[in-house]
């Protein structure tokens, strides 16, 4: 039993999945109460005309922080779709594992962003705590220009 | 801006970002989740959490991530640009529960840090990359980390 694969034929197939894509709306209300929640008092997101002054249009988001979808919760795409496949294998204990990102462009106060979301790797490692489920999702954020604003990767790690 | 602007010329390979000091409570959890999006009772349920093989209630990884957002970009200032930036949630971190309604009990505090691994100047940008982690009470590195900045550069200023 030790070496049997924990990966089921179910969670194997969820590679290359795509999600739905997620609206998020960027509004400055919501950078605000991020950068709070954080303890971040920069300027940047907090007052306009700081931002201004810096030569950005409006607040921005600190790097990581996307907005607020328009429906539904914030949770990335990826996570619900991968998230039902893995508990349905007995693998519930999900756990964040990391982050990878890239930033092209600042995201601002009054951005329209679109996220898609792909299973970019699942794969089987063997930890302190027996066999686990590593899922790389990578989530690209598209504005209202069509452009490409950043892209992240997420690990979420499943026991 | 209140903060003096650093340049890529005043960083050398080795330099140290001044020191970013948090306390991780139970009540930042909610405040976190509320704003965040992330509802896992994983980070402020016992019961919940005491299923899930953790020892307890643990700080989220993406808070952690954000307080080394706030390192990085408290240091590069106004002008400078996060371009990279990643991290791995190697080691569990416990929040303070609260003492009272805005004080936590007495506990451990975290330290985020930051060093210069790295400077160099590519397509015209002036590229630094870092090393950074959230260090607990310990002294335990249990978030290590990366970030590549771009910096403003006096030499493009004038």
């Amino acid at each position: 039993m030790a070496d049997e694969s924990i990966l089921t034929d179910e969670i194997k197939a969820m590679i290359g999945t795509l999600s739905e894509p997620v609206i998020m709306e960027v509004g400055r209300v919501a950078i605000r109460r991020y950068a709070d929640a954080v303890g971040d008092d920069n300027p940047l997101f907090h007052e306009v005309e700081d931002a201004k002054a810096a030569g950005y249009e409006d607040l921005i988001c600190p790097p990581g922080f996307w907005g607020w979808p328009i429906k539904g919760r914030a949770t990335i795409g990826g996570m619900s779709i991968v998230g039902g496949v893995l508990i349905k294998a007995g693998l519930w204990r999900i756990l964040d594992g990391g982050v990878d990102q890239e930033f092209y462009i600042p995201i601002r106060a009054g951005d329209i962003l679109t996220a898609y979301s792909k299973i970019a790797d699942i794969r089987e490692r063997e930890g302190k705590a027996g066999k686990m489920v590593f899922t790389t999702v990578e989530t690209t954020y598209l504005n209202q220009n069509g452009d490409t604003v950043a892209v992240n990767r997420a690990t979420i790690i499943a026991r | 801006m209140a903060k003096k602007q650093i340049y890529y010329e005043d960083v050398e390979v080795g330099s140290e970002m001044p020191a970013l000091e948090k306390i991780s409570t139970t009540q930042m959890a909610v405040r976190w989740a509320g704003a965040s999006g992330d509802f896992n009772p994983l980070h402020y349920d016992d019961n919940f959490a005491a299923t899930q093989g953790t020892g307890g209630i643990i700080t989220h990884g993406a808070l952690k991530r954000a307080w080394l957002v706030q390192l990085v970009t408290d240091w590069i200032g106004a002008r400078g640009r996060v371009k990279k930036f990643a991290c791995q949630y190697r080691g569990m971190d416990y929040p303070r529960k609260m003492a009272t309604m805005g004080d936590p009990t007495e506990g451990e505090t975290w330290l985020c840090k930051g060093t210069v691994a790295n400077k160099k100047v590519e397509d015209g940008q002036h590229l630094v990359e870092c090393n950074i982690w959230v260090e607990n009470g310990k002294g335990e590195k249990t978030t290590p980390g990366s970030a590549t900045v771009i910096l403003p550069s006096k030499k493009a200023k004038a």
